[in-house]
C-alpha cells in the first residue's frame, strides 16, 4: 500500500509541480505569444500529416503483415516495432544519414527534385511518421488477425468486390482498433521530440513544434515553458479520456 | 453423373487437396427444385465443398457448372470469383455482420450488386416483414435469438435471387427445441427456392426430413448416395449404419399415443398431437424371446427379417407391424440364438421415442 502510493506519486508529483508553478493570471497572454502559436500550429499540422500518412501506408502494411504469407514476415514485424524501442534521437540520426543532404537517398533526391527534408517542415512530418506509425501498424495488425476472415468470405458471396469488402466489412469490423491506433499515432507524433530535433532541427515556425518550444523556453522564459507544457498535458489527458475504454479493450 | 443436369441445375465434380493428407473428391448433380443433403461427420470435407462451390476455395481439378455457366474449371483456366457467382450461402453460425442492422445485413447483397440504397433497404424490409422480424429491422445481430439470426441469414442469402442455395449446418447453432421449430422454417424456404439446393449437415434426421437425395461423405469422398430410404435401410458403411440408421415412423399423435396405422406406440410426450414422425434409435430397441414384463414399455411380437453382422454388433430388420431397424450386441444375439424368420418380442421405452412434427418431403 505504501509502496503503491510511492509509485503513484511518481506520476502525480510532477503534474502537481507543473500546476503549482503555473502563472494562471498571465496564462492567456503567454499562450498568445508568437513562439507558442507558431509551435502549436506546426505541431497540429505535422502530427495530423504524420497520422494521415500513417493511415495511407500503415493500414496496407498492417494488412500485408496480417494476411500475406511471405518469407521474413517476422523480420518485417521486428522492423516495424523497432521505432517503439529505439531512442528517438537515434531514429533522427538514422533519418539524417538516409535522407540528409549527403544521405543515401537524400542526395539523389535533392539532386533530382531540389527537395531537402532536414530542417524543413516535411522533415518534421517524416520524423513524426517514423516514430509514431508503429502504433497504428501494430494495433491494426492485431485487429486484422483477430477478425474472423469468414465474414469477408460471406461478403464476397453476397457480391461484394474486394474494395467493397474492405470498406463495408473489414474496416468497420476493426473500427475501434483503427480509431485507437490513429489516436495513439497522433498523440505520439504530437509529443515527438528526439527524432524531430535531430533530423529537422529547431527553427521557429518551420520545425519548432511544441515539445521543442518547451525545451527552448526552459532556457529563456520559464513561464512560457510552463504554459506550453500545460497545453500538452491538457491535450494528452483529452486523448486518454477519449480512449479509456478502447485502449483496454484493444491493447 | 457429370453433365447429366441441364438448364438451371448444378453439376459439379469437386476435387481439392488440403495439406498432405486430405483429399476431397465428390460429384453431384442437382436439378432445380431438388434438395441434396451432404451428410457426414466433422472434418469430412463438407465445409470445403461449400467453400469450393461458393468460390472461396479454387478447385485443384474437376469442374463446377451452374445454370449453364462454368464457374470453375482449372483445366481450362476458368475461375469465376465469388462475388460474380450467383450462389446464396447460409453459413454455419450465420456470420451476420455485427456492425450492420438486420435490414442492412439483408440489403448487403443488393447494395453490393449496385442496387440503390433506398431500393435495397425497401426490398430488405419486405423480407423482414415476411419472416416475422418486423420491429427488428434496426436491431444489430448481436441481440437476436438463434432463430431470428437464422431467418436473417436465410433472407440475406435469398434476397439476391441466387441460382444455387447452400445451407451449411443451418441448424447446428441452435438448441434442440428451437431446432425442431426452425427446421420448419428451413423446409419452407427450401420449398420456395426454385433453384438447386444443397444442405450440409451432420444430423441424419435433418437430412432425412429436408432432402430428396442424400450423399454421405466421409474423409472427402461420397461413401453412399441415394434417397433417405436407401441410406436408412441399406447402410453401406458403419458411419451410415451408426448415424443414419434411426427409425422414422409416421403416425398421428394424440394424448401420449402415436397411431402408426398398424400399431399404437406409447410415447412420453402427452402434448404432441396431429401428424408426427416418431424416431427410435436402433439401439434403443431390445429383443426378447418371451413377452417382457414392465408396464411403461411398448412391446409387440414380430418376425425377424434380415440379420446383418457388423463386428461387435448385429442389425436386425423387422417388417410387421412396424418396419424397424434394430441393433443389439453380438453377445445378446448369440444368447437369444437369433435367426432369420424367428418369432421374437421387441420392446422400447416410451421415453426412447422421439417426436418430430411431420414436415417430411421424404416418402416412407
Amino acid at each position: 500500500m505504501i509502496l503503491g502510493c510511492i509509485g503513484l506519486s511518481v506520476f502525480v508529483v510532477p503534474l502537481v509541480g507543473l500546476l503549482a508553478r503555473t502563472p494562471w493570471s498571465e496564462l492567456p497572454t503567454l499562450l498568445r505569444g508568437d513562439v507558442v502559436t507558431d509551435a502549436l500550429r506546426l505541431s497540429l499540422v505535422t502530427s495530423l500529416a504524420a497520422t494521415a500518412i500513417s493511415a495511407v501506408v500503415g493500414v496496407p502494411l498492417a494488412w500485408m503483415m496480417a494476411r500475406v504469407e511471405f518469407r521474413g514476415r517476422a523480420l518485417v514485424r521486428g522492423l516495424v516495432t523497432l521505432p517503439l524501442v529505439l531512442p528517438p534521437v537515434v531514429g533522427g540520426a538514422a533519418l539524417l544519414f538516409a535522407l540528409g543532404r549527403r544521405g543515401l537517398i537524400g542526395e539523389p533526391l535533392n539532386q533530382a527534385t531540389g527537395l531537402l527534408l532536414p530542417f524543413s517542415t516535411w522533415g518534421v512530418v517524416v520524423a513524426n511518421t517514423f516514430v509514431a506509425m508503429p502504433f497504428l501498424v501494430i494495433t491494426v495488425e492485431g485487429a486484422l488477425r483477430n477478425l474472423d476472415q469468414r465474414f469477408e468470405g460471406a461478403a464476397a458471396t453476397l457480391g461484394a468486390s474486394r474494395w467493397t469488402v474492405l470498406r463495408r466489412v473489414t474496416l468497420p469490423m476493426i473500427g475501434p482498433s483503427l480509431v485507437a491506433g490513429l489516436v495513439l499515432t497522433w498523440a505520439r507524433a504530437f509529443g515527438e521530440f528526439g527524432a524531430t530535433i535531430t533530423f529537422a532541427g529547431n527553427l521557429q515556425g518551420r520545425t519548432q513544434t511544441l515539445p521543442l518550444a518547451v525545451f527552448v523556453a526552459l532556457e529563456s522564459d520559464r513561464d512560457v515553458a510552463v504554459a506550453i507544457s500545460l497545453v500538452m498535458v491538457v491535450v494528452s489527458l483529452t486523448v486518454l479520456i477519449a480512449l479509456r475504454e478502447r485502449w483496454w479493450k484493444v491493447l | 453423373m457429370e453433365g447429366s443436369v441441364s438448364g438451371a441445375g448444378l453439376d459439379a465434380r469437386l476435387q481439392l487437396r488440403r495439406g498432405e493428407s486430405f483429399h476431397l473428391d465428390l460429384s453431384m448433380s442437382i436439378e432445380p427444385g431438388m434438395t441434396v443433403a451432404l451428410l457426414g461427420p466433422n472434418a469430412a470435407g463438407k465445409s470445403t465443398a461449400v467453400a469450393a462451390l461458393a468460390g472461396l476455395l479454387p478447385l485443384d481439378s474437376g469442374r463446377i457448372t451452374l445454370a449453364g455457366v462454368t464457374l470453375d474449371d482449372p483445366e481450362r483456366d476458368v475461375f469465376v470469383v465469388p462475388e460474380e457467382r450467383k450462389v446464396g450461402v447460409v453459413f454455419q453460425d450465420y456470420l451476420l455482420f455485427p456492425h450492420l442492422s438486420v435490414a442492412e445485413n439483408i440489403a448487403f447483397g443488393l447494395r453490393s450488386r449496385r442496387v440503390g440504397r433506398e431500393e435495397s433497404l425497401a426490398r430488405a424490409g419486405e423480407w423482414v416483414d415476411r419472416l416475422g422480424l418486423a420491429g427488428l429491422a434496426k436491431t444489430k445481430p448481436g441481440s437476436l435469438s438463434g432463430g431470428q439470426a437464422q431467418r436473417v441469414a436465410l433472407a440475406r442469402a435469398l434476397v439476391t435471387e441466387p441460382d444455387l442455395l447452400l445451407l451449411d449446418e443451418p441448424l447446428s447453432a441452435l438448441d434442440v427445441t428451437t431446432r425442431v421449430e426452425l427446421r420448419r422454417t428451413v423446409a419452407e424456404h427450401l420449398e420456395s427456392f426454385p433453384g438447386p439446393r444443397l444442405l450440409i449437415t451432420h444430423d441424419p434426421t435433418e437430412a432425412f426430413l429436408l432432402a430428396d437425395e442424400i450423399h454421405v461423405i466421409e474423409q472427402g469422398v461420397v461413401t453412399q448416395a441415394g434417397t433417405a430410404d436407401d441410406i436408412r435401410l441399406r447402410p453401406r458403411t458403419s458411419y451410415v449404419a451408426d448415424l443414419a440408421g434411426v427409425n422414422l415412423i409416421p403416425g398421428i399423435a394424440d394424448d401420449g399415443v402415436v397411431d402408426t396405422g398398424s400399431h399404437l406406440l406409447r410415447i412420453a410426450d402427452h402434448t404432441a398431437s396431429g401428424a408426427v414422425m416418431a424416431t427410435i434409435r436402433p439401439s434403443a430397441i431390445s429383443v426378447h424371446l418371451d413377452e417382457p414384463a414392465g408396464s411403461p414399455r411398448n412391446s409387440w411380437k414380430t418376425e425377424i427379417g434380415l440379420i446383418e453382422h457388423l463386428g461387435e454388433r448385429v442389425r436386425l430388420r423387422t417388417e410387421a407391424p412396424l418396419s424397424l431397424t434394430i441393433e443389439i450386441t453380438e453377445d445378446a444375439s448369440k444368447a437369444l440364438a437369433l435367426r432369420e424368420g424367428a418369432e421374437v418380442w421387441v420392446s422400447v421405452k416410451a421415453t426412447e421415442i422421439g417426436i418430430e412434427p411431420d414436415q417430411s418431403p421424404v416418402e416412407i
